[in-house]
């Protein structure tokens, strides 16, 4: 508690109070006029000078918590006092952050109220953020000393923690994004507004039913929909394959699901256009064959269909095998014995316990196509989908904020339509096949009429995936595609080229600036990712709290928010004060957090719930705190889980678009929106060269993560060690 | 060396009042007193969802109690959690850290409780000679036999010398013949050190074996408190009869009661046994498979309908007029026959009346 004191007072007297434009970390503020320039200066001293006085209640809380220094825990007025301290102080934060603006006060009525402010106020900075925390921190510490969850500070901080961040970086973007679409052009508020934008044509047309254009929700939705049924269906086939059939390859399948993790969705769709595109080989080919036309049917839905279902039935397939696997054999047995047939077998058992996975994996599908971006820009053409109108309106010529926002409400409300269907569809029956219990039995094969048409489904998209992957190889190394067939290593040369000179090397090569931006926004992403995923997982397995349901429904929520509506509301929410970090790292690092917390929420809670509870029961009972047993004894266990954790979403930042494109700035561009970019200047030899680049990086940062956790499960052979019997 | 630097604080338990209900309908312990003096093993014993768990946890801290008070020593800890109650625990699945060497699973405890380093180590290595683990104090949880993890359990609980220790089910993750070895040193170690111990099993012989008194609990509630042998003769319903070992409920007739003894009879078979209060009329009574006799002089008719042979002695399912019984007999070189008739009696001490209606 002492601590947070301290740190209160830091923030408000030492560092500055409001976001240091060149970066708090280049220190430059602390030769630069502070502590008294009115940029640089803490909240004290502003106050001091007499300006900004609205920022001086703040101390009154800080200075009421002095009070409980000296009482002991169990005096009710040391909670009393902590939590009017933490509550009034982060209230009053809050209130002065979104009351006052940059062009004064942000409410009409408080304008009425208080005549004109005649001053204004910036983002805040890191004195903000340190005083904030305190007092979330003294108000958490207050409740607990109340008595919430026996009194356990860690835990009650750890809640307060995880649902001021989720709901200042998830559900405040949202809101934004909502009331951004009532707005009109003069500034105020008008349902007619959010009516016009909501039933435009462009968006809900039915014209494709006679020939002309359908409108972007159609598309996107019927899109959607078929690429989800179309991964799932493979997925399923891959996963059969590996499970359940004496194939020899196995391990090279598995090989697949390591790729949509490595390859940055657009990816597929460039190699698709160096296939069947204008100039593509096949196209070419065929059209000397036949001697007819080539045509540009690729550009449109088909080629958004065939890049989307082939980026995204690996995805399925990671989760398809897993489920496969998971139905226990001993039930097959079960039936087997009972009379059924292996087909009998199949259909009645296997299926049905199959699907929990296989809605699972259609909503994943679904939710991946309707944000893909990527792909639809790559190959959309004429069609229009909700992720790619989105993007034109916020950057296009028309710039139609709220046009946007409508958008993305659209395709907010489809994912989270579908998010809420897969819920209420499983929520009822338990598919819990696997006990802890071993399970000695094998699966039975598939039954030939079953495995016939498998094998040739998975035959055919394997090696159509192959191709695809081979092409974007060989597409990097040649000079221009279908027009100049010679090898050549230009492309690599451009963008990754270096000099060595006698102040050291020169990083000369096109690709440099943003492939470097790239690899540390995801590192400094990917600790953080895992820290917040682990923790929300620790709360969610371990501990009971009232609203527990809401919380965990909250923090997977983010999982069901397209990275392109993210990537709008995020602009439109922090573009102006209180939080004012668009443009910065902070805010691409802000978004991979919460685009990619979901995962390593699934990671934790998957290996925490391996974790026996009698663990952690054992070390509270020997005297340590909760805080003591999370390090101490849960963290050492968990950690394959959060290598994982990390190299994940390390991995994921580097090939996220739909969120990054909207948030990338010239300071901070990213590998994959530079790609982008070269792909728009029709540079398909640089932009495949870097994709493959970034798919050799990150294949060997998957790689290291595997020789690492192989390692560390050595250690771990003991974890069912207190249960094995001799 | 090492019994002068492990000792026992041990505190007495108390119990007022308590309930501990789970979500609004389910009570999973409605109301219970209990006094578990200093010094003594207490065992509660029960059938499953009895509440005996829930129990444990509630001294441990694991669980809040809904309602009423916990006194651990003076001291009322009823919402202190577990961490800064003086209490230890061993689990059922020992819950060993598998990440921790041995040593540092028993020095675990003892690094938040203030000792120097060398104190931790030398208490830690003091509690693995105590349960006969010297020199396995580097190996890790999983390069150890069942037995052995448990008495690692067992040290890691011990060297924080608390006030309470709880046993939850500890043996019934061993096999048969190690069970009763790890409940000797279990009862040994307590008495050399003259701690409190909260002991919970299901396995009634195991709480015969090992208590100072049984609490006996049933639907949530506590059926009887008592100390073994009162608890085996003289039960006070059926319940308890026939949970602590076996019992045959018959229907008898209390045909005179002549001060603190009553004299009943079945079937015209007359037996002379303590009344505990009940007066002339129908009653039930609790008879031991072992105190029946077959082949009495006196007795009442029935029909052997099972036989089984089980080794040590044979058996039996035994058919009269008023219902069926369960009886044992040492002769197993000339079993009897089904179908065989036999007179059955009871030995002198056994026989017990049921205060119960």
């Amino acid at each position: 508690m002492i601590f947070w004191i301290v740190a209160g007072w830091v923030g408000f007297c030492i560092l500055p109070w409001y976001g240091v434009e060149d970066g708090f970390f280049a220190f430059e503020w602390l030769i630069d006029g502070y502590p008294f320039d009115e940029d640089y200066a803490p909240a004290a001293f502003l106050i001091g000078q007499g300006e900004k006085l609205w920022l001086a209640p703040l101390i009154i809380p800080l200075i009421t918590s002095l009070f409980a220094l000296r009482r002991k825990k169990s005096d009710p007025l040391y909670a009393k006092i902590l939590i009017a301290s933490g509550a009034i102080g982060f209230g009053w934060l809050i209130a002065q952050g979104f009351g006052i603006g940059i062009r004064g006060f942000n409410f009409e009525w408080l304008m009425a109220l208080f005549g004109d402010l005649g001053d204004r106020q910036f983002g805040m900075g890191y004195g903000a953020l340190l005083l904030a925390s305190a007092y979330l921190f003294l108000f958490t510490q207050g409740i607990a000393a109340r008595g919430a969850i026996n009194g356990d500070v860690f835990v009650v901080s750890a809640i307060g923690g995880v649902i001021v961040i989720v709901t200042v970086f998830v559900f405040l973007p949202i809101a934004k994004m909502l009331l951004a679409a009532f707005i009109t052009e003069e500034g105020g508020y008008s349902a007619s507004v959010f009516a016009s934008k909501f039933f435009d044509d462009r968006l809900w047309g039915l014209g494709c039913m006679s020939g002309a254009r359908c409108g972007a929700a159609w598309n996107s939705l019927f899109l959607a929909i078929t690429v989800g049924i179309l991964t799932t269906v493979l997925g399923l086939v891959f996963a059969l394959v590996v499970t359940r059939s004496g194939f020899r390859y196995k391990r090279a399948l598995r090989a697949l699901t390591v790729l949509p993790i490595i390859t940055p969705p657009f990816v597929i769709g460039l190699a698709l256009i160096l296939l069947f595109g204008l100039s593509g080989t096949v196209t070419q080919f065929f059209a000397d064959l036949f001697g007819v036309q080539p045509t540009r049917w690729l550009y449109g839905m088909p080629g958004v269909l065939i890049a989307q279902t082939l980026a995204f039935t690996p995805i399925a397939f990671l989760v398809l095998i897993g489920v496969v696997e998971g139905v226990s054999p001993s039930m097959e047995e079960a039936a087997q014995t009972l009379r059924a047939n292996r087909w009998q077998t199949f259909r009645t058992v296997s299926l049905p316990l199959m699907r929990p996975g296989l809605a699972n994996a259609f909503l994943l599908g679904f939710i991946e196509s309707m944000a893909d971006f990527g792909n639809p820009l790559v190959l959309g053409g004429n069609f229009d989908v909700l992720s790619t109108e989105i993007f034109f309106a916020i950057v296009g010529a028309q710039y139609d904020q709220g046009r946007a926002a409508v958008l993305a409400m659209v395709l907010l409300f489809f994912t989270l339509s579908a998010f809420y269907a897969q819920r209420m569809w499983l929520g009822k029956k338990s598919y819990t096949t696997v006990s802890g219990k071993g399970d000695a039995g094998v699966h039975p094969l598939m039954p030939n009429g079953l495995a016939v048409p498998v094998f040739i489904a998975a035959g055919v998209w394997g090696l159509f995936t192959v191709v695809v992957y081979g092409m974007i190889l060989y597409g990097s190394v040649v000079e221009l595609w279908g027009v100049n067939n010679t090898l050549t290593f230009k492309h690599y040369v451009t963008a990754f080229s270096v000099r060595f000179e006698e102040t050291g090397i020169r990083w000369t090569g096109a690709a440099w600036d943003s492939f470097w931006t790239t690899i540390y926004i995801a590192a400094a992403a990917a600790p953080l990712t895992a820290a917040v995923g682990l923790i929300t997982a620790y709360l969610l397995t371990r501990q009971s709290f009232t609203g527990k349901n809401a919380f965990e429904f909250g923090t997977m929520l983010s999982f069901a928010i397209p990275g392109t509506v993210i990537g709008v509301s995020y602009i439109l929410a922090f573009n102006v004060p209180p939080i004012e970090i668009t443009g910065t790292g902070i805010i691409l690092i802000v978004s991979f957090i919460f685009r990619n917390m979901p995962v390593g929420v699934r990671a934790g809670i998957a290996s925490m719930s391996q974790l026996d509870k009698s663990l952690d029961e054992s070390s509270l009972t020997l005297g340590a705190n909760s805080w003591q047993t999370f390090r101490r004894v849960i963290l050492p266990l968990l950690k394959p889980a959060i290598l994982a954790a990390l190299v994940y979403s390390f991995v994921r930042a580097m090939t996220a678009i739909s969120a990054v494109i909207f948030l990338v700035s010239a300071e901070y561009d990213m590998a994959t929106s530079y790609i982008i970019g070269r792909v728009e200047n029709n540079d398909y030899g640089l932009a495949i060269a870097y994709s493959t680049t970034l798919i050799f990086v990150m294949l060997a940062a998957v790689g290291l993560l595997q020789v690492l956790v192989g390692r560390t499960k050595i250690g771990r052979r003991t974890q069912f060690g207190a249960k094995e019997q001799t | 060396m090492s019994k002068t630097l492990i000792a026992s604080k041990a505190a007495p338990v108390r119990f007022e009042n308590v309930t501990k209900s789970f979500g609004r309908d389910v009570v999973a312990v409605d109301n219970i007193d209990l006094h578990v003096e200093a010094g003594k093993l207490v065992t509660l014993l029960g059938p499953s969802g009895c509440g005996k768990t829930t129990t444990l946890r509630m001294i441990a801290g694991l669980e809040m109690a809904t309602s009423g008070r916990i006194l651990i020593g003076d001291r009322d800890v009823t919402t202190l959690p577990a961490t800064d109650r003086d209490v230890s625990m061993v689990f059922q699945s020992y819950a060993l850290f598998p990440h921790m060497s041995v040593l540092e699973n028993v020095s675990y405890g003892l690094t938040f409780s203030g000792y120097s380093k060398s104190e931790t180590r030398d208490r830690a290595l003091a509690g693995l000679e105590l349960v006969g683990l010297k020199g396995f104090d580097t190996r890790l949880p999983s390069e150890l036999s069942g037995g052995q993890q448990q008495r690692v359990a067992v040290a890691r609980a011990l060297v924080l010398e608390p006030q309470v220790l709880l046993f939850d089910e500890p043996l019934s993750n061993l096999d048969a013949k190690l069970r009763r070895q790890v409940r000797e040193d279990i009862r040994a170690i307590q008495q050399d050190l003259g701690l409190t111990v909260v002991y919970v099993t299901h396995d009634q012989e195991e709480a015969l074996a090992v208590s100072d008194e049984i609490v006996v609990m049933r639907n949530a509630s506590i059926a009887q408190i008592g100390t073994p042998r009162s608890l085996y003769d003289a039960p006070v319903d059926r319940f308890v009869a026939d949970f602590i070992g076996e019992a045959n409920i018959l229907p008898c007739t209390i045909e005179s009661v002549d001060g603190d003894m009553a004299t009943i009879s079945i079937e015209g078979y007359t037996h002379v046994l303590p009344a505990r209060g009940l007066a002339v009329g129908a009653a039930k009574l609790a008879v031991r498979p072992s105190r029946l006799v077959i082949g009495a002089q006196d007795g009442f008719k029935a029909t052997v309908a099972k036989a089984t042979y089980v080794g040590v002695r044979m058996e039996y399912t035994l058919e009269a007029s008023f219902g069926s019984m369960f009886a044992v007999h040492e002769n197993v070189d000339t079993p009897l026959e089904v179908g065989t008739d036999v007179t059955v009696g009871f030995s002198q001490k056994g026989p017990v009346l049921l205060p119960e209606a």
